[in-house]
């Protein structure tokens, strides 16, 4: 029997990981790739909570969550492609025009 | 009636309202009736409250008229209400009365001016606030009237405010009023704290019981007020700025500078009656300083050239007159002399004004002369303005002016009726050197201003004669000796009993008192002949005897240099001192301060600017330190 | 028995892939281990009995945004790069420093504060009767309607704004 926290603690790894992924990469598309992982070990802890503490909400909003991730992705790739047009670059590092 | 004497006030403010809302899409001609007809109803009510006053017997004919509670805070209450006895009513009907000839006056003599509905709607409003003043019951009513009547004496005075002049001879009579009326306030907090209130009757009633003659708080209340008077009526040391005040224009001169405003001061320390009785310092300073005011004063009259300029002195001299009455405890010759002055100076200005007027504005006498055949109505009125302010037998300037001098014989002691008599014949020197040097002697006027010399139009030279007549028989209702004759006095009587020195003290003989009277005539009479051998029989004097006495000469040309003194000890430090204060406090201290807050600010942000990278990867990064943060928080 | 060793292995799997995802230096092999991910939290999800939301985790994710993924990579046609990590040395410092210690932090709260919450009325045996799919269905379209709709709404609004934003001229 799985106890609870092993899921949750699966989920805070891949979160962190997601999240030292974020904030240290330079291409934007790899970005973008670390916050799908982050939005994934949500849904892990959602899903692993529906499931122990008898409820289905929790899988109710798994179903969101990845349709908000859908739609999320489809943006901010499409945001991306603008930029690449612009700036012949995905490098975040170059996309700072709102620099003092 | 009496209970509609509301009313009196009311009509000039409903055309004050009038002409300042709808003034300048009338016509001229209707502002000036709407102006005139209010006055004229307010003297028409206040004439039918004084015939309703006469119906009730003479020891009740004090009555007070509440509008309504203004004021009501803790056990403190003041009221609209007005305050009707003789005294009260006298005073109503020469505001009212007077101001109405002299609006008619105005609405000829101000014809050709651009601003004609303005003038009306402060001349409205001034006559609303004197109004209010004469016939409030309460010190702090009184006080709004004497408050409103300086200010409109300021919008008068600079009423043709593009002339720096004027906008300054306007801030000067306002500055040195409130001079006064700083001592004037003093004095009602002081009747406050004392009193509990500020009602007339309360207060003049409680008075006789809480202070013994002569205390401190009564003498220093008594000072304080008649402060306020010297403010107002220009009176040493405070009275420069009533010369000054003849930039305005004629009528406003004739109306507020002689008839009306300035008596405000008199009627106050004739109000007050009871206090002043108390403090028998007090009221020797009143007479002292209104002595020596009358002297000082014709003195100055005796060498001005601008004919303006030798009215104001006139108009202090004869202030000074009544102050010196109600310093000697004659406070019903000095209403007397308020009245009678009031025609007869009003006169002068309006007539003063007529010449301007037909000389296309001159003011300077030496550049007047022998315009009697051009302007006769004027000519004739003005002598009888003269006659009576020089107190010659039978005009109503005689009457007054000789009982202030018998009763400051009587009262006051030799001195003050010397002071008095000189003072005398240096008023009727200088005003019949105005009445030669203006319309008899050589011409000297100018040649292009000789062509259209021309008499005023009936609207002006009417209230002129309305004025003479009453300068002519207003004397008569004050007159002397005979018992029973002198109405004014018996008729104030109420009002100024119980006097503890007695109404009529010392019943001097008769023959004492007529003879005074010629010897008042005499000397009025070496007056006239004075300026008669000056100006007519040899016009050369006058300057022959200024070359001889040359140093008097100066000082009393020079108006004694008091303006100059005033200007280097007063003004100039107080000037100096607002420079620094600009300077180095506005400019330095406060400004820098709030720039400098701006100036911290500023550089703050160029501090945390640098927090705008540009980078999403660093503001994730903040986030990210935000819920450490947070979660380490909850979590410790 | 079974059961441990299955979530071991995936576990252990989704991580290490995960880790890889962030240390690639080809965008290209970042997006296929990223695949391995989902599926690996997809085989989680059956151990949890949601078997709805693991095939849609298949279907959607890997199937769908992943594809995504893969075309604008190869239409930026983008290459392998030279240096992978922000050149900043604090912004790199700081982000490890604080990744490792939001962990910690995350694992101390889910040690210390007792996990238990109000029972709700889908024990899994009945879910498990019933069906996943249908249970989950069935609440969407009663209790979670409202939700459901706007969704459709956002999509919506994400098909447009993709496309204006991706258009060479508007």
């Amino acid at each position: 029997m799985i106890s609870l926290s092993s899921y949750l603690i699966l989920s805070a790894v891949l979160f962190s990981v997601g999240v030292i992924g974020f904030l240290l990469r330079r291409n934007t598309i790899v970005i973008f790739m670390s916050i799908e992982l982050m939005l994934n070990a949500a849904n892990v802890a959602f899903v692993a909570f529906s499931r122990f503490l008898n409820s289905m909400d929790g899988q109710i909003f798994v179903f969101f969550v990845m349709s908000v991730a859908a739609a999320e992705a489809a943006v901010g790739l499409a945001i991306i492609l603008a930029m690449y047009r612009t700036k012949e670059t995905v490098n975040a590092d170059e996309m700072n025009l709102m620099k003092w | 009636m009496l209970d509609y004497v509301g009313l009196i006030p009311l009509f000039p403010a409903i055309g004050f309202a009038v002409n300042l809302l709808l003034g300048r899409r009338m016509s001229k001609g209707a502002v000036g009736f709407i102006a005139c007809a209010v006055i004229g109803l307010s003297f028409l009510v206040s004439l039918l409250v004084f015939a309703d006053l006469l119906k009730l017997p003479p020891t009740s004919r004090s009555l007070e008229k509440v509008l309504y509670t203004w004021i009501l805070a803790g056990e403190f209450q003041a009221n609209v209400g007005f305050l009707i006895d003789p005294l009260s009513v006298v005073m109503m009907m020469v505001v009212s009365g007077v101001s109405f000839i002299i609006h008619v006056y105005s609405h000829g003599y101000m014809h050709d001016d651009r601003d004609f509905p303005r003038y009306f709607t402060y001349l409205n409003l001034f006559v609303f606030f004197m109004l209010l003043l004469v016939s409030a019951g309460n010190f702090l009513l009184f006080f709004v009237g004497w408050e409103g009547v300086g200010l409109c004496s300021y919008f008068l005075i600079g009423f043709w405010y593009e002339k720096k002049s004027a906008s300054d001879a306007g801030k000067k009579a306002f500055i040195v009023n409130r001079i006064g009326d700083y001592g004037f306030l003093l004095a009602i907090f002081l009747i406050f704290l004392t009193f509990g209130t500020l009602d007339f009757k309360a207060v003049f009633a409680a008075a006789p019981g809480k202070f013994a003659v002569g205390s401190g708080l009564i003498t220093l209340t008594t000072l304080l007020l008649f402060m306020g008077a010297t403010g107002k009526s220009a009176q040493i040391p405070l009275y420069t700025w009533l010369p000054d005040a003849m930039e305005g224009p004629t009528p406003v001169s004739a109306l507020i500078h002689a008839a009306t405003m300035v008596t405000a001061g008199v009627y106050m320390v004739a109000r007050c009656h009871v206090l002043f009785l108390l403090a028998p310092t007090s009221i020797f300073v009143v007479a002292v300083i209104g002595a020596a005011t009358a002297i000082y004063a014709a003195s100055i009259g005796l060498a001005q050239n601008d004919i303006k300029r030798v009215l104001a002195y006139s108009t202090i001299s004869q202030l000074g007159y009544m102050f010196l009455a109600c310093g000697v405890g004659a406070f019903a010759a000095g209403i007397f002399h308020l009245m009678t002055h009031a025609f007869f100076k009003a006169l002068l200005f309006l007539g003063a004004g007529s010449v301007m007027h037909a000389l296309a504005g001159e003011l300077d006498m030496r550049r007047m002369g022998a315009l009697k055949p051009y302007m006769p109505r004027t000519y004739w009125t003005f002598l009888i303005g003269t006659l009576a302010i020089s107190g010659i037998f039978p005009f109503a300037g005689f009457f007054s002016k000789d009982e202030i001098l018998w009763k400051a014989l009587t009262e006051g002691g030799f001195a003050f009726w010397l002071v008095g008599a000189v003072a005398a014949f240096m008023t009727a020197t200088y005003m019949f050197r105005v009445a030669f040097m203006t319309f008899h002697g050589k011409s000297r006027v100018d040649h292009q201003v000789a062509h259209h010399i021309h008499e005023s139009p009936g609207i002006m030279t009417g209230p002129l004669i309305i004025l003479a007549v009453l300068s002519t028989i207003g004397g008569f209702i004050g007159f002397p000796i005979v018992e029973g004759w002198n109405q004014f006095h018996n008729f104030l009587a109420p009002v100024f009993a119980p006097l503890p020195k007695g109404a009529d003290s010392g019943h001097h003989a008769v023959g004492f008192e007529i003879g005074m009277m010629i010897v008042s005539m005499v000397i009025a009479g070496l007056g006239i002949l004075s300026a008669y051998r000056m100006y007519i029989q040899s016009p050369g004097l006058p300057d022959r005897l200024a070359e001889r006495y040359r140093t008097p000469y100066e000082m009393i040309a020079h108006k004694y240099w008091v303006d100059e003194i005033y200007n280097l000890a007063f003004v100039g430090p107080m000037v100096r001192f607002s420079v620094f204060l600009w300077k180095i406090f506005d400019d330095i201290l406060v400004d820098g301060t709030v720039n400098g807050v701006a100036a911290v600010v500023r550089g703050g942000s160029e501090i945390f600017k640098y927090l705008q990278t540009g980078n999403v990867q660093s503001y994730a990064l903040f986030i990210l330190v935000g819920v450490v943060l947070m979660i380490g928080y909850f979590l410790f | 028995m079974v059961e441990t060793a299955l979530f071991i292995g995936l576990a252990v799997g989704s991580v290490i892939t995960a880790i890889l995802v962030i240390v690639q230096r080809n965008p290209v092999a970042s997006a296929i281990y990223l695949i391995i991910t989902f599926f690996c939290l997809a085989g989680i999800y059956l151990l949890l009995n949601a078997q709805f939301i693991a095939i849609i985790q298949v279907l959607v994710y890997a199937g769908a945004i992943m594809v995504l993924f893969l075309f604008v990579i190869m239409l930026l046609n983008l290459e392998r790069e030279k240096k992978i990590i922000t050149p900043y040395r604090l912004p790199r410092v700081l982000g490890v420093f604080l990744g490792i210690v939001l962990l910690a932090q995350i694992g101390m709260i889910f040690n210390s504060v007792l996990l238990e919450g109000s029972r709700g009325d889908f024990p899994p045996e009945k879910v498990a009767a019933l069906g996943n799919t249908e249970v989950v269905a069935r609440l969407l379209f009663t209790d979670f309607l409202l939700p459901f709709e706007i969704t459709s709404v956002l999509l919506l609004v994400a098909i447009i704004g993709a496309i204006v934003l991706a258009k060479r001229q508007i």
